[in-house]
């Protein structure tokens, strides 16, 4: 798949002495959704921003269709949307007069029929002539999202989209990333619900402390760094993991109801059949199993949490 | 070139005025107005003439810059400080809008209502004094080159303000004082030594004598000075804009 944005070699130092990026490189696929994951901190504003013209990067480009975004930055910022983390938006002004000076600030002649499939396709169509002062937070969200797609782009940054709104609105939310990228968006979303980036991205980055760590494919990534637990319901509590078991490494939990044992499920051989057997032999008894596939969330706290408890 | 991004700014700009009719025309109008009253009709009447003009008449086009000065450093600035103050300078700074076209759409919207409100001025003083325009068409070119100058410097203001008392600082501490000491309210020529020489560094000076001369004929500089310091304001101010855009000072990290 053809890349619609690249990085190359972004570094950020800002005036204060911090390292906000440290040389990524990344390449977006056209129509995909990417989701990026980090702690607060990491770099993943910093990034969108220097992508976004925002924030002058210290080294590196980016290209926007192997275009660099800053001697062609009409070509590259008419591409381009962006909803920031911040509401930010002109308290005095109306949904409409707001979603209509975005358009014609990124170059669109005014265009009353496509501010209003926009409106609709938003739910905003009746809050139109409200001053954005009066709106909900959740409202105000909608219309930021609404002024970033006001020209059309065909590259979408949403930066913590569903920081501090509703369950409902979140899911409302996901939807309408989903028909963006069913029309051909290409979405980078940056978050820290892990949830969310499990829900609806395509590949995922993981950046901590100005580095990206990881980048893959979800399933991919979820396959390799996801390990499975065997957790098996014992007849009888015991107050210790019974000795004769020390190769399958056991943890007890549940107050001694409940051996768990982490594999591989990748691995040729995963151990659980001889643990079975060894169960058998030792005369222990349990009247459950059931596996658990670590979730995204799992991975990424191994990820970034895994360097700190190395060192 | 990003026509629609700058009739977008424009409106914009032209919309908040309208939105703000009191504090941006009709209190400037007043206040200007009431000088008219005190100064022209009230006081003037027992002043000596000035250069062979009316007290009353001689200081409306004095009055009627120092309202434009500072209503045009006022608009520009707050045009573009608002924005980074409420955060929303994020959508500038990412939208296809070279600088030079976004410094075109604000100052231009700050022109425009500057270049209104003096009009409007001039027309209310008309019914308090007798004024009259000896080059009308130099005065409105005078009246461009004047407000450009000062609503570009708003804007830089604007973009250099932290706060609001920032933005107050140089339209209440620097601008007004010399205002009233460029000869707003009398001729440079009435002034003895040292005190002409002195005044003469006063920039404001130059300007009001100008557009003084569009009015009656008399200044108290030569024409071709007024209209140099014009253009220097103008080249100082946008080289200024033109390096903070440049350098992204105080606008980008």
């Amino acid at each position: 798949m053809s890349a619609i944005l690249s990085i190359r070699g972004l570094r950020k130092s800002y005036a204060t002495g911090v390292e906000a990026l440290k040389s990524v490189d990344l390449d977006i696929n056209r129509g995909e959704i990417f989701a990026l994951l980090g702690p607060n901190g990491a770099g993943k504003t910093t990034m969108i921003n220097i992508a976004c013209g925002i924030v002058t990067p210290t080294e590196g480009e980016v290209l926007v269709d192997g275009r660099n975004w800053q001697t062609d930055y009409r070509h590259a910022r008419t591409r381009i949307g962006l909803v920031p983390q911040e509401l930010s938006t002109d308290a005095f002004e109306s949904v409409w007069n707001t979603v209509s000076f975005s358009r014609g600030l990124f170059g669109k002649p005014r265009d009353a029929g496509k501010i209003e499939t926009l409106l609709k396709r938003l739910s905003l169509w009746d809050k139109r002539k409200s001053e954005m002062r009066f709106l909900s937070g959740g409202m105000k969200r909608r219309v930021m999202i609404a002024k970033a797609l006001s020209h059309e782009p065909d590259i979408l940054f949403l930066d913590e989209p569903t920081a501090g709104v509703d369950v409902e609105l979140r899911r409302d939310m996901w939807d309408i990333v989903r028909d963006l990228r069913r029309d051909g968006t290409t979405i980078i979303l940056t978050t820290h619900y892990i949830e969310e980036a499990e829900e609806m991205a395509d590949r995922v980055g993981v950046i901590s402390k100005g580095q990206l760590i990881a980048i893959d494919e979800k399933k991919a990534l979820m396959a390799k760094m996801g390990r499975k637990t065997l957790k098996i319901t014992l007849s009888d509590p015991v107050e210790a993991v019974p000795a004769g078991l020390e190769e399958w490494n056991l943890v007890l939990e549940d107050d001694g109801h409940q051996l768990c044992y982490a594999f591989d499920s990748n691995a040729e051989r995963t151990g659980i059949a001889s643990l079975m057997r060894r169960l058998s032999e030792l005369h222990i008894g349990y009247k459950d199993l059931s596996t658990r596939q670590s979730s995204l969330e799992d991975i990424f706290v191994q990820l970034v949490h895994a360097p700190e408890k190395a060192a | 070139m990003n026509v629609h991004g700058m009739a977008a700014i424009y409106r914009f700009e032209m919309a908040r005025a309208g939105r703000t009719l009191w504090q941006s025309l009709v209190t400037p109008v007043i206040t200007t107005a009431l000088y008219f009253v005190v100064f022209g009709a009230a006081i003037g009447r027992h002043m000596a003439d000035m250069d062979g003009v009316s007290f009353g008449s001689f200081i409306v086009p004095g009055l009627t810059l120092l309202s434009v000065f500072m209503q045009s450093i006022f608009n520009a600035s707050f045009g573009i400080y608002f924005p980074k103050f409420v955060s929303t300078i994020y959508e500038l700074l990412s939208a296809p809008i070279s600088s030079l076209e976004t410094v075109i759409a604000y100052v231009g919207a700050a022109v425009s209502k500057s270049i209104i409100l003096a009009l409007v001025t001039l027309a209310t003083a008309t019914l308090f004094v007798h004024v009259r325009v000896e080059h009308p068409l130099l005065m409105v070119l005078f009246l461009v080159l004047i407000t450009t100058g000062f609503c570009l410097m708003g804007f830089v203001i604007g973009i250099w303000a932290g706060n609001f008392e920032q933005l107050q600082i140089i339209p209440m501490l620097i601008i007004t004082p010399l205002t009233f000491l460029g000869g707003a309210f009398y001729s440079v020529s009435a002034l003895a030594e040292p005190f002409r020489t002195i005044t003469l560094f006063n920039p404001v000076v130059y300007l009001i004598s100008g557009f003084r001369w569009t009015f009656y004929g008399v200044a108290d500089v030569p024409v071709w000075a007024s209209l140099a310091v014009m253009i220097a304001i103008i080249a100082v101010c946008l080289a200024v804009t033109g390096w903070m855009f440049r350098t992204g000072y105080r606008l980008k990290q």
